[in-house]
């Protein structure tokens, strides 16, 4: 069996991106390896070659947190590939986990120059191949400020806190980052499975942003064991509460609590944050029948249909309200699933569960659905399809229709505003919550997004919590002098 | 809560890797208990909450009730009977092992206040979660009744425990080889007929039996309490796996409960989802036991 596929990379010229290579379609449905393969130098040079090096680089304005691109692929071009992953983490402090599972086709490379006539330069590809160098190599710690004896709580360990927790320990300042889970990396980890983000890329970015002084607590699931408050009154002078979009959306149709009937958080959690896959080697089960039926069209649910399939189903069927073009999962995921033979129900969605005796789901009922008027969203809103019902057999459904944010914290912060869909009020641009020292960012602040928005808000929150830490240090600095002043003139 | 640096933070007391066992007991043959080093979770602990824990990189993550914590010597009490593999693996520790991961306290604090007359029923090894119940209840003022079932008088856990802090202790075996031959489920009946007019019960143990206390109750609209045992994951409101009716409404027992009124809850959707797993649970104990829990050289 061909066990890498490697694409047709004859086409030279500026207009034909350099193809990465991957596992064959019929390989990697065995295994749980990673799919994409990465460049190799050879490849990578090439590929930045193609680089136009813009005067005004678009690219960089469609990246949320400000890497800049033209930069890196020029180092790359020379072969200073140290130099490049440098220039990348001055801005990206993730950039092995970026490079991999980042939207790039709608951020970056959408603006890239060379996309307005061929295939944009796969600035993805490229930050990975540098990341991963680093990644092999043992890390050098960049340059932290001097201490500033300011002390900052983090709570939660995603792309948002951990971003968070890197800027501002660079910044000199002690970072202690809660995380509710015994790994660090939240949806990292939990969520996007082992063959499209390996975990030992996520555990070396977290080692990486130990090394810049940040300490971990896993285990601590703030809400419970301490209180915001508690934080604050501690000798904490800021918290960051980047808690994400972790509770799992459910349809409310009958027979939804069947068995057999997962959420997509359950599928994955055990899938990827508990090594169901290598059960009984791991003594956490899953349960994958032949049939598999998974709902929605997002990144989670392309992630659970590929994980169905790694898992032993024999058939497995995405059902989705809307049509393909409306599909919100990257494209590129979408096309690698079908590569594998996962089939797509376009324009349908369930009405409700059967089971037998024992509870166990049997069969999905499936009502067609026709597109009707733009919603809120700007998408044609689903409209179902009156006496389309139809009947599907199922061993195992998983039901992957979004996520919102946990509510614990909220319920325990007096003081805490949150908007009515369960979001924190906070400053766009800054992350600033109606609690004096309380910053957030992600998704527990924008509602479910992407990793690198998540690190964008992140960064955004660095610098206003800098900007704060330092007025209450100057604040603290005054106090003490004029204290000193007013004993020694009595 | 286990901390991946040395540097001192505020409210962090535990060094590293400091979830040590520092006592074991066996309460019967397959009921065991450990006293373990947590100090912030002993600090926080209130009656009715749990913790979720991993013994090892392989292992599990299970729920596991609080039933006593010490906050002077940082340590909190767990009760278990060997059923899976981690509660066996759990049985195989020693004093001085440690326990890579432990969560708490997790679920939300049972309502205690002074109902008045109060009933604290449990089965098996349900006792352990009603105990700090009982003592909760008896310190707020209630005046309060235990009655403890059991398979036979070997299972029976916690009884001097019980009854230094009830005002009444009754006790059932299904043989009869203690107190009532039968089960909890006809002491509450026969108190009731005595004209026990109780202010609230609270019902923890097998599906089945809590199911049995609520229909007792239900005509007579006794306010019961129920402490739900779902299968969980994360314990913190993140999978679902924990997912059972409460009045027809999906509820997180992790999160929203555990404790639910019983009188709401749907018992037979309860008792099917616990049957998903025990084929699953025998193969890895099988495993387990065939590869010496995976010290042999043959499986890598």
């Amino acid at each position: 069996m061909q066990e890498i596929m490697t694409g047709d990379n004859t086409k030279l010229g500026r207009l034909h991106a350099v193809i990465m290579e991957k596992l064959s379609s019929k390989y990697r449905t065995n295994t749980f390896g990673e799919v994409a393969l990465g460049y190799t130098e050879e490849q990578a040079v090439r590929e930045a070659r193609r680089c136009l090096s813009c005067q005004n680089p678009q690219c960089v304005k469609g990246c949320p947190v400000g890497v800049e691109i033209p930069a890196f692929i020029k180092l790359v071009k020379e072969r200073k590939y140290f130099d490049a992953i440098q220039k990348v983490k001055e801005k990206n402090s993730l950039p092995a986990i970026c490079g991999r599972v980042c939207p790039q086709e709608t951020q970056c490379q959408k603006l890239c120059a060379l996309g307005r006539k061929g295939e944009s330069v796969s600035i993805g590809r490229l930050e990975r191949f540098v990341a991963d160098l680093e990644v092999e190599r043992p890390v050098r710690v960049p340059y932290r400020a001097k201490s500033t004896n300011m002390r900052v709580a983090v709570v939660g360990a995603g792309p948002a806190g951990l971003t968070v927790a890197a800027e501002l320990a660079k910044k000199g300042h002690h970072v202690t980052v809660f995380e509710a889970l015994h790994v660090a990396g939240g949806v990292l980890v939990y969520g996007i499975p082992e063959f499209r983000l390996p975990k030992k890329i996520v555990q070396a970015e977290v080692d990486y942003i130990k090394k810049l002084g940040v300490e971990v607590c896993t285990d601590a699931l703030v809400g419970k064991l301490f209180t915001v408050e508690e934080l604050l009154n501690s000798g904490f002078d800021a918290v960051f509460i980047g808690t994400g979009a972790g509770l799992p959306t459910f349809l409310g149709i009958p027979g939804e609590n069947l068995n057999g009937v997962y959420s997509a958080n359950e599928f994955l959690i055990r899938i990827n944050l508990m090594k169901a896959y290598r059960f009984p080697l791991f003594d956490t089960p899953i349960k994958v029948g032949k049939r598999v039926v998974v709902i929605g069209g997002g990144n989670v649910a392309i992630d659970s249909a590929r994980c169905a399939l790694r898992m032993g189903a024999e058939h497995v069927c995405i059902v989705y309200r809307r049509s393909r073009d409306e599909i919100p999962a990257r494209h590129e995921e979408l096309l690698n699933a079908e590569e594998e033979g996962i089939t797509c129900r376009f324009l349908a969605a369930p009405t409700k569960f059967i089971g037998n005796e024992n509870g166990q789901v049997e069969s999905i009922e499936l009502i067609a659905m026709e597109l009707g008027e733009p919603d809120e969203s700007g998408r044609r809103k689903p409209v179902p399809v009156k006496g389309s019902e139809t009947v599907l057999d199922v061993d195992t459904v998983i039901v992957a229709i979004g996520r919102t944010p946990n509510p614990l914290i909220q319920s325990v912060t007096p003081g805490l505003k949150t908007t009515d869909r369960g979001t924190l009020m906070a400053d766009k641009d800054t992350g600033k919550t109606s609690l004096n020292g309380v910053y957030t960012g992600g998704d527990i602040m924008t509602g479910e997004a992407t990793v690198i928005s998540a690190m964008g808000s992140g960064k955004n929150a660095a610098k206003a919590i800098h900007k704060y830490l330092m007025s209450k240090k100057r604040h603290r600095q005054v106090i003490t002098v004029s204290r000193t002043h007013h004993q020694s003139i009595r | 809560m286990q901390i991946h640096q040395t540097e001192n933070s505020p409210l962090i007391k535990a060094s590293t890797s400091s979830h040590t066992i520092l006592e074991k007991s066996d309460l019967s043959p397959q009921v065991k208990q450990i006293r373990v080093y947590a100090p912030e979770i002993a600090e926080k602990a209130k009656a009715g909450q749990f913790v979720i824990l991993r013994i090892c990189d392989e292992c599990e993550r299970i729920p596991l009730t609080l039933v006593e914590w010490d906050s002077e010597q940082g340590s909190i009490t767990l009760i278990f009977q060997e059923v899976g593999l981690t509660t066996k693996k759990l049985g195989n520790m020693e004093v001085g092992d440690t326990i890579l991961n432990i969560a708490g306290p997790l679920g939300n604090p049972s309502i205690i206040r002074n109902y008045g007359l109060a009933a604290v029923i449990s089965g098996g090894v349900g006792t352990a979660a009603a105990y700090p119940i009982a003592k909760a209840l008896k310190d707020a003022g209630n005046t309060t009744v235990s009655i403890v079932g059991a398979r036979n008088q070997s299972l029976l856990i916690l009884e001097q425990e019980l009854r230094d802090v009830v005002d009444e202790f009754c006790i059932s075996t299904d043989d009869g080889s203690k107190g009532h031959k039968g089960f909890v489920s006809d002491v509450l009946k026969s108190l009731i007929a005595k004209k026990y007019a109780f202010d609230i019960v609270y019902a923890i143990g097998p599906p089945i039996m809590m199911k049995a206390i609520s229909e007792i109750t239900r005509p007579y609209g006794i306010k019961t309490v129920v402490s739900l045992n779902p299968l969980m994951v994360d314990g913190m409101g993140m999978c679902g796996a924990c997912r059972v009716s409460i009045g027809g409404q999906t509820k997180f027992a992790c999160i929203d409960g555990p404790e639910f009124d019983a009188h709401e809850a749907n018992f037979e959707e309860l008792i099917k989802r616990l049957r998903v797993y025990p084929p699953e649970e025998k193969i890895a104990v099988d495993f387990h036991e065939k590869h010496k829990g995976g010290t042999c050289k043959c499986r890598r």
